[in-house]
């Protein structure tokens, strides 16, 4: 509790550090209020964009549509507010999940060491042994498009990185007395791993899981953004990029700012998003890890 | 030498992995992986196919056929381009390789000097701006960037078009006068003695040239950053001072020098990064290297390509890895590999 006093009093204290947790609180209020900001027109399937028309080219905004609207007219104002949602289910999901597995396995890999370690830090390896776009990639070529898929792929090919930062660090505090103190007394190897081991050398995990809240999100939409991702018409910032591709770049001799809404209400959208966490994960790595302050 | 021995365990595991994705895979599909002409699927070919290639047989005979095929280069057959997989790859390589070339250098240059104006005014002012600066770098995903620079220098100016080079220069570059040296169409081209296709082809990698450059240089930024603070706190640094040594020869020959070592590695490890980051870039500006290959081919299902590219793409950055390391340890002796 102490700790959490002096971590919010830090990020008060720094404006830049501010501007970073009013982002994230901006949009996560747009994530749990989008219902509100934007009520959907089919409630069974909230996340589909609401259509008005068929007309290929996009509306610059109106009284209806206040950030007009995409090729095959979908609301982009419904597309940035359930768009967020979105980014905070894929964000949250995918973290969450390859959290689980990466704390599991790096923790099995420090506490019990020797050949278990060897073979958890190999197969670590193997799968880091693909670049991660590529891999995530093959993932969605072989079971299919689809946001579930793709949340799927970006677990299978993102646990890694949570494994070995809670190794290191495990390794570090294994060290520590307290630790050998608790051996000594014959406390269960279950209750040091809870209680002494997994508190202690979490810190880098949470500072590069508040980083990945931006990351993983926007490389879901990189997915969408090439046609690997969502569906046609899902709720999703990468699609409405996608979309505005066709009608910002083609030179046609008429003025190019003409569609600029296309482009411009998703992209800043997605840039105060990252922003946002990037923020407060870097405000968090100041805090939490000292070796960073020298 | 340990990390040598781990190499062919790597290896071996990353083709496993590649196999079981492979598993996933329905008879027919994977067919298509093996055969390397079309014509070999006609009639009821199919079946004698699968039977032929063992693709019925149990999972460890199948993956020693695999390992059998990729050592003899053949990576299978691709559907929609319809040629061999491996000749696709070996001829679109060069071009992603010449882009992550001229990526890395203003990355280097830029990460590099910023990283240290950023050390050495610790704290200061100019230190928080780039590191405000630093974080925008970071959230400005690659399909934002690209389409906005795509958008301002093409839609807009006209200036810098997609593509690897202008149409009459691409008919040049594929015709039989044209000496392909070492397939990267700069080099070639200078050294073909054609200067206008050389300017042409700088022109048509400015745009993916910034936007790979932008993701990465604020990454360099910060390692240079917190390895020049380290080293400015040391001892012979201390020295350098008290011995009267002017400020600028204290950080530029004392302490810059060791603060560029754990840079050169992260600036290594980042070019095998960018080879495998290229596909959104690739995309977006329509540059035929392996990275829009890799998105075309998972797009329309091509599950040779898809596969195949993994391969290429995990072998690079296995031997990749292992190159920087081992070449860290050579730049600093106080290294010693495990």
């Amino acid at each position: 509790m102490e700790g959490f006093i002096k971590v919010v009093r830090k990020i008060f204290r720094n404006p830049v550090s501010f501007v970073g947790v009013l982002l994230v609180a901006f949009f996560i209020v747009i994530a749990v209020f989008a219902p509100l900001f934007a009520p959907p027109q089919y409630p069974s399937n909230p996340y589909m964009m609401p259509q008005s028309g068929l007309s290929a080219v996009p509306m610059p905004p109106s009284a209806q549509h206040i950030f007009g609207t995409t090729q095959g007219q979908y609301d982009i104002y419904y597309g940035v507010i359930w768009g967020t949602r979105t980014a905070f289910k894929v964000g949250i999901v995918v973290i969450g999940l390859a959290l689980i597995i990466g704390i599991f396995i790096g923790t099995m890999a420090a506490y019990f060491g020797g050949w278990l370690d060897e073979l958890l830090m190999r197969l670590t390896d193997i799968f880091l042994a693909f670049p991660f776009f590529v891999g995530v990639i093959v993932v969605i070529t072989i079971l299919g498009p689809g946001i579930t898929n793709v949340m799927w792929a970006l677990v299978i090919f993102y646990w890694m990185t949570y494994a070995r930062l809670i190794r290191g660090s495990m390794l570090e505090i294994k060290e520590n007395q307290y630790v050998m103190a608790a051996v000594a007394l014959g406390t269960p190897g279950a209750t040091i791993i809870t209680r002494h081991l997994i508190p202690n050398s979490i810190f880098p995990v949470i500072i590069q899981a508040s980083m990945d809240m931006a990351t993983i999100p926007l490389t879901a939409a990189a997915l969408s953004f090439l046609g690997l991702g969502a569906p046609v018409g899902y709720a999703d910032w990468g699609q409405l990029v996608a979309f505005s591709r066709n009608w910002i770049i083609t030179p046609s001799g008429g003025n190019p700012f003409t569609y600029w809404y296309t482009i411009f209400f998703p992209s800043i959208t997605i840039v105060l998003y990252a922003l946002g966490w990037n923020l407060l994960g870097d405000t968090l790595r100041d805090i939490l890890d000292p070796r960073m302050l020298i | 030498m340990r990390r040598l021995l781990l190499l062919p365990v790597t290896i071996l595991g990353l083709t496993l992995l590649i196999f079981l994705f492979m598993s996933a895979l329905s008879p027919y599909q994977l067919l298509s992986t093996y055969v390397s002409n079309p014509r070999q699927l006609q009639g009821g070919a199919a079946k004698t196919l699968i039977k032929q290639y063992g693709l019925d047989k149990p999972f460890y005979i199948k993956y020693v056929n695999y390992l059998d095929q990729i050592i003899h280069g053949n990576l299978g057959w691709s559907v929609t381009l319809n040629e061999p997989v491996t000749e696709t790859i070996v001829q679109r390589f060069p071009a992603t390789i010449e882009l992550a070339i001229y990526a890395i250098i203003p990355i280097i240059f830029i990460g590099i000097w910023l990283g240290v104006v950023a050390a050495v005014h610790h704290n200061g002012f100019i230190d928080q701006i780039l590191r405000v600066v630093a974080l925008i770098g970071y959230s400005v995903p690659a399909f934002v960037l690209g389409l906005v620079l795509l958008f301002i220098f093409y839609g807009v100016l006209g200036w810098l078009p997609p593509g690897r080079l202008g149409l009459s220069f691409d008919m040049i570059y594929n015709s039989p006068v044209f000496h392909h040296y070492t397939g990267l169409v700069t080099i070639d081209a200078l050294l073909n003695g054609r200067i206008w296709m050389f300017l042409d082809a700088i022109k048509h990698l400015i745009d993916p040239v910034i936007t790979l450059s932008f993701l990465s240089w604020a990454g360099l930024l910060r390692i240079t950053r917190s390895s020049m603070l380290e080293s400015l706190g040391q001892d012979y640094v201390r020295t350098a001072r008290a011995k009267g040594l002017s400020e600028n020869v204290v950080i530029n020959k004392h302490a810059r020098r060791n603060a560029l070592i754990p840079a050169t590695t992260v600036a290594g490890l980042m070019f095998i990064g960018i080879l495998g980051g290229v596909v959104i870039t690739e995309t977006i500006f329509n540059f035929p290297g392996i990275g829009s290959l890799m998105a075309q081919a998972s797009e329309q299902l091509d599950y040779a390509t898809v596969l195949g590219l993994t391969l290429v793409y995990g072998l690079v950055t296995v031997i990749g890895n292992l190159i920087v390391d081992v070449s860290y340890a050579l730049i600093d002796p106080r290294v010693r590999l495990g």
